[in-house]
């Protein structure tokens, strides 16, 4: 130990107030990513902002009127809504039970996990390839319909190339996410917190009611705003399962044609401007229900 | 003490637990356990870690089946049963209280799920939050707490339903040494007050000694002896349960002559009578367990049991804990008042009656 001199005296005193506050050496750990958000995302984001206030004519806010006074493109956003919100309660509905039942041990355990992961790995494309063999009007869920006699030969039920074939990918493609972070957040809950509760006289549903529930729905809402942004800007497949040009027709596929098939770069931006605000509203929203819920430690100590 | 509204334990006659056991695969955590809890009694399941007490204490909760044998309360079968259906109240050794739900909503929750009114719920509660001294403490979040509160609400969770059963799994091991005593005469004072029945898990045989009217004291998932404080205290059935009762020195000697009550034990070193205390005969291996307290320093003159040199000498106040060497390397430990420095030779003896002679390896 060597001696603190008065000469050194401030010196030390400033580098230690700078590590009080977190400023050290470690903190030039974060430079790459600042660079790669600033260059990848900053940049282009306020690059597009900016652009989307300079549309040819109307003005500065001409684009954006532009997309609300035609019924059309202004309808891209229920359409939107109509598939993102479903598909994000679906997935975390579904993600919830079969957590709760996937933290007991049980054979066949690492199987199921992997089965119910591996849809991560399949492109959007792969599962629109096989969402468009497998529910088309002579795949193989139209003929075991009619086989079953549920349906008449020649008039297939129509699930691609509609609402339906979307609302499938979007499930297929999100769920895995939806389901990994249930799963994590739910055994975070410290099991001995149930156990507690059936001493105290309480069932099964009441203790998913009371306890567990309770304690997971931070962590629910979460992954609803994860699986929501996935679904809200679904692109490719609306396009290759879906009806493109109407009930499908999504606020991303007109952000895209207005840029790339129209040429009009500042209308482009302004729907992929409207796109993140709507986004960040719901996103908003549902952090700040969030804040009216325990969110503090589930380590069953307290 | 304050217990004007102190709710009646639901009282019961007896608790028998007809040899319970249960198995992991091939693994056996608690073999066969025979125990009969009378109304009232506060009973400690006592053993190291790994002993089988918790799996024990679990299975009566019904937090994990039993692989064979039943429990009765007053005649009727209950180990078929979840839980939630026992009605036996629960101390987790991490409390496990709710964390988002506040002191008096943890403490109030066992009576929800019964449907108690309100009014009953609400005056329950301050009963037993008055009990613990917590009132002022009902509104906070279990996190807000302190180790000891946290506690007391567990304890409070658990007693407020009035179960005729308290099942306590090592409350008191997460806690510092002072606050560990405070609550160790808190346990005992709520005890009494409330007349609970207890089961009382832990590895300290202090606290088992200081709460328990009776002890079961587990090895490897047998039973090694039931009985009260007193009776293990004094004698102990085998040299595992002397040594859990303080016996600090076991020593594998031979027998040299063994009588109706005093044998003759020698070793390397040593020569000393000591009380029969299993079935020993002549020229058996044996272990001999002596307290620290028990092994003297020989007046001039007296009968020495084997010679020692010190090699660690605590200072504890009134008395000296000394460490000592024989000089064929056998470590012993003893306290005397008299001071001693390290290096000292010391001549020790023991009063045969304090010296407890068991078979080797019986009944460990």
């Amino acid at each position: 130990m060597t001696a603190v001199t008065l000469a050194d005296a401030p010196k030390l005193a400033l580098r230690h107030r700078l590590a009080e506050r977190g400023i050290d050496r470690t903190l030039l750990l974060i430079l790459p990513g600042v660079i790669a958000i600033a260059a990848l995302f900053c940049y282009p984001f306020v690059y597009g902002l900016g652009l989307s206030f300079q549309p040819a004519k109307g003005g500065v806010f001409g684009a954006y009127s532009a997309f609300f006074s035609d019924s059309f493109s202004e309808g891209t956003i229920w359409k939107t809504f109509g598939l993102a919100i479903p598909a994000s309660l679906i997935n975390v509905g579904l993600s919830v039970p079969i957590s709760y039942r996937m933290r007991k041990d049980f054979r066949g355990k690492r199987l199921l996990l992997t089965l119910l992961v591996v849809p991560i790995t399949l492109g959007t494309v792969l599962t629109a390839e096989g969402i468009l063999e497998y529910f088309g009007p002579v795949g193989w869920f139209n003929q075991t319909l009619q086989k079953l006699g549920l349906i008449s030969a020649g008039h297939p039920v129509t699930l691609i190339n509609d609402y339906w074939g979307v609302l499938f990918s979007l499930i297929i493609s999100g769920f895995p996410f939806a389901f990994l972070l249930t799963h994590s957040y739910l055994s975070g809950i410290h099991p001995a917190l149930e156990k507690a509760a059936s001493t105290l006289g309480a069932g099964w549903w009441q203790r998913f009611r009371f306890i567990t529930f309770p304690l997971l729905l931070p962590g629910l809402l979460t992954t609803f705003c994860l699986t929501f942004v996935l679904g809200f800007s679904v692109f490719p497949s609306a396009i290759m399962v879906g009806d493109p040009d109407g009930r499908t027709h999504v606020i991303s596929i007109e952000a895209y044609e207005q840029a790339l098939q129209n040429f009009n770069y500042p209308q482009g931006c302004a729907d992929a401007m409207i796109m993140t605000a709507l986004m960040l509203a719901v996103i908003g929203l549902v952090m700040g229900v969030r804040r009216f819920f325990y969110a503090g430690s589930t380590g069953g100590k307290g | 003490m304050t217990a004007v509204d102190a709710p009646q334990t639901t009282r019961f006659n007896e608790l028998r637990l007809n040899g319970i056991s249960r198995a992991y695969g091939a693994h056996t955590a608690l073999h066969p356990l025979d125990l009969t809890v009378r109304g009232g009694e506060f009973i400690a399941l006592l053993g190291p870690s790994g002993c089988g007490k918790t799996t024990a204490l679990n299975s009566i909760a019904g937090l994990l089946p039993l692989t064979a044998g039943s429990i009765e309360l007053d005649g009727r079968r209950i180990d078929t049963l979840p839980p939630e259906k026992r009605g036996f109240g629960m101390v987790f050794q991490n409390y496990a209280l709710f964390p988002h739900l506040s002191v008096r909503r943890n403490v109030a929750f066992g009576l929800r799920m019964r449907k108690v009114s309100k009014a009953e719920t609400a005056r329950r509660v301050d009963a037993v939050l008055d009990l613990v001294r917590l009132t002022d403490h009902a509104h906070k979040l279990p996190g807000q707490l302190s180790g000891g509160q946290q506690q007391r609400v567990a304890i409070a969770r658990a007693i407020v339903l009035e179960p005729p059963l308290v099942l306590m799994d090592e409350p008191l091991s997460n806690l510092d040494a002072a606050l560990r005593l405070d609550m160790r005469a808190e346990i005992r004072r709520i005890h009494q007050e409330f007349g609970l029945t207890t089961l009382y898990v832990t590895h300290d045989q202090e606290e088992a000694l200081s709460l328990a009217d009776r002890l079961v004291v587990l090895n490897a998932g047998h039973v090694a002896q039931i009985g009260t404080a007193p009776e293990l205290y004094e004698s102990p059935r085998s040299a595992y349960v002397a040594a859990f009762m303080g016996y600090r020195n076991i020593l594998s000697l031979r027998a040299e002559s063994v009588g109706a009550d005093v044998a003759t034990v020698v070793g390397e070193g040593f020569r000393l009578a000591g009380a029969v205390s299993g079935p020993v005969t002549s020229g058996s291996a044996v272990q001999v367990a002596i307290r620290p307290d028990d092994l003297k320093i020989a007046a001039d003159g007296a009968d020495v049991a084997f010679e020692a040199v010190a090699e660690i000498v605590e200072y504890h106040g009134r008395e000296f804990q000394v460490d000592a060497l024989t000089g064929a390397g056998t470590r012993v430990h003893l306290r005397t008042p008299e001071r001693v420095a390290p290096g000292d030779r010391l001549s020790l003896t023991v009063d045969p009656r304090r010296a407890l002679v068991f078979p080797d390896g019986g009944a460990a």
